[in-house]
């Protein structure tokens, strides 16, 4: 029993030795493509059949990832190596450079448009002069920066002295002065720097003019925009242009597509009154009178009337010269009067409607 | 709560125009005080100064219903009249319809006026005209769309639909809580 055991003990450890030696050489088909620089390796072998697997799909994913982790870290090993920080620091592997190409992260920045200054130097043919980053100081007798921590000047804060110019009021507080004109360039520097900024992101959403020509291949919402651009590109921005049959009557509003804005709930009632009183004006002027009722009326009195007639004809003729001779003095009588009443009251309705 | 815009203000007035026709300045410009309609959740509401100002202080999610609800958009901007209507609708209809005593409570119950059922109608009906439906008693009873012209109503057979149910007093006891 004793035997067993041990047997059945050394059998598993070296069982166990040889898995951990296997496990550090991995055979495959084809060689993996490394680039130790991206610490990248391709694996082009044909992939493990997943879908036959079933619920052995974990394991043999796991173990795909750890032969082709092991071959680049194999391969990692084989850098030359150093030490990093001196002796007794970590051994670092040197990396060679990169082959691969990782593609953008963000997409390419926009060019912008040039400032009213950089438009201003174009025009003027203004160079920038190249300046140098440090400058004689003679006071302190050193190079010192140009601005800045330490700058050639001398501390502006620290200045003892203000000189009272020429053509000055001799009262006026000179630091004070001084503060306002630096806090006055500050603003206006910011000032402009937001302008500029407002402009080129206003040349970037802008739409550019090429596709204000109708080419057949644009799209309805491209058509949309491009009538609205048009419509508002008249000397009036487009408020007198009449509209397309299928154009919605509402006036583009100054923040189109943004958050719509209401009258205010209790603004000036007079005005607003005034207002729907026009819009019904409006809207009363332009309606017809109602003519087709008139007609259709007209038109079934005459049916009426005809078919009467018709009716009254018919049954005369019916009866023949001789039924007529006999008729007409007793019973005709009765039956005409009666015939009439009803004709006389259909003519009635249909004249006052 | 908010004014309508001018759009929706249009769509209002058509839909009004159909059964009031120039009657709405009347509604608009009265000489007892300043009324104005506003939208709270999509529906219409008509009511006066006074009471747009004590609403205006009353928050949007407590706010059931400010004054009178004429009717409410529908999502895709339709306007529907509702029942609430019928108290400013009728003085003013220019086209109206009595229904006899017998058929009125079939009106009420929701079902069309037939020919059968039809007391007397305005003069100069057009068809698909909007007209407001009384008892012979001049109450009141909802509102339709007439189905016939005047003329037709004579001639046709007693068991055609003449009007149209829209809208109908019964609706307070039958759809409570769709009214607002």
């Amino acid at each position: 029993m004793a035997a067993v055991r041990v047997e059945a003990v050394l059998a598993a450890a070296e069982e166990q030795e040889a898995e951990k030696r296997r496990s550090v050489t991995v055979e495959k088909e084809l060689e993996l493509e490394y680039d130790l620089g991206n610490l990248l390796a391709v694996d082009r072998n044909p992939p493990v059949a997943l879908r036959g697997a079933g619920p052995r799909r974990e394991e043999l994913l796991r173990a795909l990832a750890r032969d082709n982790t092991q071959l680049l870290v194999s391969r990692l090993w084989e850098l030359p190596v150093e030490r990093a920080g001196g002796a007794g620091g970590p051994l670092v592997a040197q990396l060679p450079e990169p082959s691969f190409r990782l593609p953008r992260e963000k997409p390419r920045p926009k060019p912008r448009p040039p400032t009213r200054w950089e438009q201003f130097a174009r025009l003027k043919g203004i160079r920038r002069k190249k300046k140098t980053s440090l400058v004689w100081d003679e006071q302190a007798k050193e190079w010192r920066r140009r601005w800045g921590y330490r700058r050639a000047g001398g501390d502006p804060s620290r200045a003892w002295l203000a000189e009272v110019p020429a053509g000055a009021d001799p009262d006026e507080d000179q630091f004070a002065r001084l503060r306002r004109e630096k806090r006055e360039r500050v603003a206006r520097n910011e000032l402009n720097r937001l302008r500029n900024l407002a402009r080129a992101h206003r040349a970037g959403s802008a739409v550019a003019a090429a596709p204000l020509h109708p080419t057949g291949h644009q799209d309805r919402d491209e058509l949309r925009r491009v009538a609205r651009v048009a419509r508002v590109s008249t000397a009036s921005l487009g408020r007198f242009q009449p509209r397309l049959p299928k154009e919605s009557a509402e006036p583009p509003s100054r923040n189109a597509g943004k958050k719509r804005r209401f009258e205010p709930l209790l603004g000036n009632l007079a005005a607003e009154r005034s207002r729907q009183l026009e819009l019904l004006r409006d809207m009363g002027s332009k309606k017809p009178v109602l003519d087709i009722t008139r007609a259709v009326n007209k038109q079934l009195r005459q049916d009426e009337a005809e078919a009467a007639a018709a009716n009254k004809g018919k049954k005369q003729s019916k009866r023949g010269k001789r039924g007529r001779r006999q008729q007409r003095p007793g019973r005709s009588g009765k039956k005409s009067g009666g015939r009439r009443q009803p004709q006389q009251q259909k003519r009635a309705g249909g004249g006052t409607g | 709560m908010r004014p309508l815009t001018e759009a929706e203000t249009r769509v209002v007035f058509e839909k009004l125009g159909k059964y009031i026709g120039e009657n709405i300045q009347l509604l608009v410009e009265r000489p007892d005080g300043t009324y104005c309609f506003r939208l709270h959740r999509d529906r219409v509401y008509y009511l006066s100064e006074k009471l747009l100002k004590l609403a205006a202080s009353i928050p949007r999610e407590s706010l059931v219903a400010p004054g009178t609800c004429f009717g409410k958009f529908t999502k895709s901007q339709k306007f529907r009249l509702s029942v609430t209507a019928l108290d400013f609708l009728a003085p003013y209809a220019k086209y109206k319809v009595w229904v006899k005593p017998g058929s009125e409570q079939s009106f009420l119950y929701g079902n069309h006026v037939l020919k059968s059922g039809l007391g007397r109608i305005t003069e100069s009906t057009a068809q698909y005209q909007g007209v407001v439906v009384f008892s012979m008693a001049d109450i009141p009873l909802g509102f339709g769309v007439a189905a016939k012209s005047t003329q037709e109503c004579r001639k046709v057979d007693p068991l055609a639909i003449v009007v149209f149910h829209q809208a109908d007093v019964g609706e307070y006891v039958r759809n409570e809580d769709a009214l607002t």
